[in-house]
């Protein structure tokens, strides 16, 4: 008892290990990585604090259920290769999700460790163990079911569509992933900025699936270049559609058609996916302003204001409507934004946006708002306060208040149902729709939400696809 | 298979190397130019270009999205002609900056790094009566699919198209093939009618009982074919084209007021009903990047002399 204690005590001593990172006033001007990542040394120091729980809370935090303590376990003893192959257990991109996950939710949100002091750096660590076996590794394949000659089309090459394929080539199915850009990746690789996520891990991570066997078709739009029946039509006995949302939402008030009004959409997937922040190099253009305004405060919001930053903005606001705490983003990104000099105009909402004679954006119109009863999201609603309207300039305004579903794929296939706002009814357990042999998760199920949740909707229809081609439906 | 090729560029400005990461799924493959053919003295170009699935897909006023290659923009066009059976499509564009002009640069046996489509929605072909298609500068390639289907589907079809001179008219003999009867027009008086494409309608609106228009050209061509047909109240169809990322109505980019009300050009058109487009706001939205695309086609000129 007492020994124990004494191990317990020591635990607590040892600090969390601060992830080294660029200053923020050199990071704020370039596009490379902010996070340095951790050295062994630090990664099995960071170990040492987990206290190997035997009914884990952060397992059941997690959405697709990574065994944390074990993997944690593998780094304090130093064999790193050995927790990154526990990872891809239950996650195909740990890289990804070391680094975009909303940890302080998840599994760090329940740590035990946590409770005291500073939660154990769980995201850190799968970071740390990912990024090992990438650059040092030897490249080992997971092990491999004997094929099962079963056909799989994975609509969508973002997380959860990822997610599907390497579990069910796993499984020994044949995948092929089709992807409606020039590359795989989906929001990964035109919505979260490289200096949050380098493409560079993305592509190894594809890259790797492929070596597994997974087929990948980009430029390939289902719905136009072909429908869904037409995939069954040609052999495949099932399908997973992991579209993500991808219709921007735009405010609905006047001016918004202006020169300089961009949904993040469009001002990311210039900057991400078409390089634009290395324009001329790259030919794709890419406004940049020198007064910024970034509507709305998600992951999103955040991430087209560090962009703005970056691309050298003299300043950057993120005009939010609500308070600090209903701001949605993660809160790590809220606190780099704020460490790079973008400002937070909270309460404030624009009215109207105004231009110039030739329809560019040179400011607009605002409320300020302060908070009433909570309305359905549970969040207390904002009311506009009367005779509080100001201007502001700007010579860029990014609309960052969320996506809906996009239709392209839904209006070519009648056979699913979809809820009102133009969502696929998905089974929430296994992620069957309402077509034969159609699955579908991630954004165009529940809606715009995280990475992490799309992979965990994925592994859930990955194993009754799965379950379909041994059964039936 | 060899999908990840690396490469450096040189940034100048700024002195540094940048690290050009290519990812090409499923190994390099590409879609291969089969045809090539200069118009209007050089200034426009035909290619036709292998691409199976949208060959067998496309319907007239589809576009596709081409890209030529890994630092490329992504450039939508409105299709020209498909083949089904040799699998091909056929884009006509006209060099206007750096990606049409290093389209250009691509001969026969080269090709694009991406095509994408079929995208947009399809014209609405039926039997009306009498209906006429107007056309201006490159707007002729994608009005020529539109007007034989039309003729196709038992339409008597007039024809009327334009060009600044003789020499930057295209497809005279085709649309000839494709309408029942083709007036030409040059704003210079060197091949034609000596004047604008709208002179000629309005005597066939004043003539004829026209059900329909299309109007395909550059915007303030469309804008004024617009205003007359509205005056007679003549159903007018256009088909836009405004800047577009994706054409899958992801970025909004494409984005134009019609009839009050906000449209997507790549999912919502490329046709609209004429008289409700905002074609002002249209023209002032194609400059957005007016000066970054001057930057880069001197640039590229300069590079390619």
């Amino acid at each position: 008892m007492a020994e124990e204690e004494v191990k317990k005590v020591k635990k607590e001593a040892i600090p969390r290990q601060p992830m080294p990172e660029q200053a923020p006033e050199v990071r704020r001007r370039n596009f490379k990585e902010v996070p340095i990542g951790y050295t062994p040394e630090t990664a099995m120091l960071e170990a040492q604090r987990c206290l190997q729980c035997k009914k884990p809370g952060c397992v059941d935090g997690c959405p697709v259920q990574v065994d944390i303590p074990g993997f944690i376990n593998q780094i304090k003893e130093g064999n790193f290769s050995g927790a990154a192959r526990l990872l891809w257990q239950k996650n195909s991109l740990p890289a990804v999700c070391g680094r975009v996950c909303p940890q302080e939710v998840q599994c760090e949100g329940v740590c035990i460790v946590g409770k005291k002091g500073q939660p154990v750096a769980i995201g850190n660590l799968e970071r740390f163990a990912a990024d090992y076996e990438r650059i040092n590794g030897k490249g080992e394949l997971p092990p491999k079911a004997p094929p099962t000659g079963k056909k799989v089309a994975v609509v969508g090459s973002g997380p959860s569509g990822l997610t599907v394929a390497g579990d069910l080539i796993a499984k020994g199915h044949e995948v092929t992933v089709l992807e409606a850009f020039h590359k795989p990746g989906g929001v990964l690789v035109y919505g979260i900025p490289e200096f949050r996520l380098p493409k560079e891990i993305v592509f190894s991570e594809v890259a790797f699936m492929e070596k597994q066997g997974v087929k990948l078709e980009c430029n390939s739009v289902v719905g136009r270049t072909v429908t869904l029946d037409e995939l069954f039509a040609q052999g495949y006995n099932a399908v997973y559609v992991g579209v993500g949302a991808g219709l921007p939402t735009f405010m609905n008030i006047p001016g918004e058609n202006l020169i300089g009004v961009l949904s993040a959409n469009e001002y990311l997937t210039r900057a991400n996916l078409m390089k634009a922040y290395l324009f001329p190099e790259y030919d794709t253009p890419i406004v940049k302003g020198k007064n910024v305004v970034v509507l709305g405060a998600g992951n999103v919001a955040m991430d087209s204001a560090r962009t703005a930053m970056r691309l050298g903005a003299d300043n950057v606001k993120i005009v939010y409507r609500r308070s600090k705490q209903e701001m949605p983003a993660r809160k790590a990104e809220i606190h780099h934004a704020g460490e790079e000099g973008i400002e937070f105009f909270l309460l404030t909402a624009p009215t109207r946006f105004l231009g110039d004679e030739k329809g560019r954006i040179t400011g607009m119109e605002c409320l300020k708002m302060e908070l009433g009863e909570p309305d359905q999201s549970g969040r207390r609603r904002p009311i506009p306060v009367k005779g509080s309207e100001f201007k502001m300039d700007c010579d860029l305004v990014i609309v960052a208040v969320g996506a809906g579903a996009n239709p392209l794929l839904t209006q070519s296939t009648p056979e699913l149902s979809l809820n009102k706002r133009g969502y696929i009814i998905a089974d929430p357990e296994t992620g069957k729709t309402t077509k034969k042999g159609v699955w579908a998760g991630g954004d165009i199920v529940t809606g715009s939400a995280t990475v992490i949740l799309a992979m965990g909707a994925g592994r859930k229809a990955a194993d009754s696809i799965h379950n379909y081609l041994k059964w039936g439906w | 298979m060899k999908s990840r090729i690396s490469g450096i560029i040189w940034r100048e400005k700024d002195n540094c190397r940048i690290n050009i990461i290519i990812y090409r799924a499923g190994g390099l493959k590409m879609f291969k130019i089969v045809k090539r053919e200069e118009m209007a003295g050089g200034t426009v170009i035909l290619n036709e270009i292998e691409a199976p699935l949208i060959a067998q897909k496309a319907k007239p006023g589809q576009f596709v999205i081409i890209k030529a290659n890994e630092t490329g923009e992504r450039i939508p066009l409105t299709m020209a002609d498909t083949d089904p059976k040799k699998g091909t499509i056929t884009v006509i564009y006209m060099i206007v900056g750096k990606s049409t002009a290093l389209f250009k640069t691509l001969k026969v046996g080269e090709g694009y790094q991406d095509v994408i489509g079929p995208l947009g929605k399809p014209t609405h072909v039926e039997k009306l009566g009498t209906v006429v298609c107007v056309g201006g500068g490159t707007g002729v390639a994608v009005l020529h699919p539109i007007t034989r289907a039309l003729k196709e589907a038992g339409n008597h079809v007039i024809g009327i198209i334009g060009a600044r001179n003789k020499g930057l008219l295209i497809l005279e003999e085709q649309m000839k093939a494709a309408s029942n009867e083709l007036h030409v027009c040059t704003d210079d008086g060197s091949y034609g009618h000596h004047g604008f494409v709208t002179e000629v309608l309005k005597k066939m609106l004043e003539t004829k009982e026209v059900k329909l228009v299309v109007g395909i050209g550059p915007v303030p061509m469309m804008k004024f074919v617009s205003k007359m047909t509205k005056e007679f109240n003549v159903k007018t169809l256009v088909s836009l084209n405004p800047i577009m990322i994706d054409g899958t109505g992801m970025c909004g980019g494409c984005r134009v007021s019609v009839g009050g009300e906000t449209k997507f050009a790549c999912v919502d058109g490329p046709e609209f009903d004429g008289h409700q487009v905002d074609y002002d706001g249209l023209m002032q939205r194609l400059q957005a990047y007016c000066d970054e695309e001057k930057e880069c086609y001197g640039t590229f000129c300069k590079l390619n002399q």
